[in-house]
């Protein structure tokens, strides 16, 4: 059980997926301009990584090594169908917001990468903490992130005006404000780091 | 079908929405190989390549399989697989015609597979120049076209930066925002010299 508990702290804190591997940042960049849409691009990716490393850990000794990596490939596609078919059905106006975000979440460099250094060596119970805890690691990264860019680039959170009156920084819900963003969290967090070690 | 359609493509795909500093997609091969110039070459002309190829073989899949079989929803799986096996064939031809190019090109191809890029212009196409399940009149040059371009940008983007992150290495950096970080706070100031494109509109 602690073990299991460790699996998934790890993707939390230790092992984080956008500040510490540095992966699948597209996703993470294109939609943080809210923190609806971050939300909903995380619990989507969590989802997909969830149903994967499952899938993957349960096949792993029916895959040849070989041609892993195509089999992986289909059984991410087939979730993240899914994510899409249910959003469209469920939730139109964020699949609009999120829009050509969603079928990418097939080449979303986090659950390839999870697949091939973790679930296909994994036993299924581990995969599934492992799945769950790098979920919600990126979906709070990218809660932190939409965060900075919605509060400093149009005043408001989640929607509602934050401070009367305050003059929002524009540039930050540009484009080009996920990038500055992103590299000063990220050095930010390297600070952080080496004044622990 | 006329010119100023192709030239409202080329501005939008190369410039007003370049792939990499408005969509954000291929950001992890940017970053990663952008260090020099040479490498950063071969992998802009490998992704030019294979975005205008996989362009072409993705608008016949649809128009001729998905559409009149009404399986638009199997988009992302097909278009990923179709994708994969298509670097992959490139990959066995080049080693297999010319050990030289398959020494300039062969390492970047596999990664080709999981860039975004790649994946992205595919979807695009297929949402921009297929309105109800038809096509557009013209759709298939455009589709083409648009390919070429969103590579023409990643090359801009990818020669831009290296040209950079070359000069960038005589310089004195702090410590906490050396490689990644640093890499990402250029490429966000070269993408507001990019936002002044957004005038240029057809």
């Amino acid at each position: 059980m602690k073990k299991l508990f460790q699996e998934f702290l790890r993707g939390i804190v230790k092992e984080n997926p956008t500040f510490v591997l540095v992966l699948g940042l597209c996703p993470t960049l294109a939609v943080s301009v809210s923190v609806i849409n971050g939300i909903g691009m995380g619990i989507a990716a969590a989802f997909v990584l969830l149903g994967s490393n499952i899938i993957i850990s349960l096949l792993r000794n029916f895959i040849p090594d070989r041609i892993r990596i195509p089999c992986f490939i289909v059984v991410i596609a087939t979730f993240v169908t899914i994510t899409e078919l249910v959003m469209k059905a469920y939730s139109p106006a964020l699949n609009r917001a999120l829009g050509i975000y969603v079928p990418l979440i097939v080449v979303n460099c986090i659950v390839l990468g999870r697949a091939e250094a973790y679930a296909q060596k994994q036993t299924v119970m581990n995969s599934l903490f492992d799945g769950l805890g790098m979920g919600i690691g990126f979906t709070w990264a990218l809660i932190l992130i939409s965060g900075i860019r919605e509060f400093l680039g149009s005043g408001k959170m989640l929607g509602y005006t934050m401070i009367k009156g305050f003059n929002p920084a524009l540039v930050l819900v540009m484009p080009s404000g996920a990038l500055l963003v992103i590299g000063l969290l990220l050095g930010f967090f390297n600070i952080l780091k080496n004044k622990r070690a | 079908m006329n010119a100023t359609q192709f030239l409202s493509i080329f501005i939008s795909a190369v410039f007003i929405y370049n792939v990499i500093f408005s969509r954000f997609l291929g950001l992890c091969s940017f970053v990663a190989i952008s260090k020099e110039t040479k490498p950063a070459l071969a992998m802009s002309l490998s992704v030019m390549f294979v975005t205008t190829m996989s362009s072409l073989i993705t608008w016949f899949i649809y128009r001729f399989l998905l559409i009149p079989f009404g399986l638009t929803y199997l988009r992302t799986i097909s278009f990923i697989l179709v994708i994969a096996t298509f670097v992959q064939l490139v990959e066995m031809v080049i080693r297999k015609i010319s050990p030289h190019l398959y020494r300039f090109f062969g390492i970047y191809l596999p990664l080709i597979t999981v860039n975004c890029a790649v994946l992205g212009v595919a979807v695009l196409n297929s949402d921009m120049f297929f309105v109800n399940n038809k096509a557009v009149t013209g759709s298939f040059y455009y589709s083409l076209f648009q390919g070429i371009c969103v590579g023409l940008g990643y090359a801009l983007a990818m020669l831009l930066m290296s040209g950079i992150r070359e000069r960038l290495d005589l310089c004195r950096v702090p410590e906490a925002v050396k490689d990644f970080p640093l890499a990402f706070i250029i490429a966000a100031i070269m993408g507001l010299s990019f936002l002044g494109f957004n005038g240029f509109k057809f």
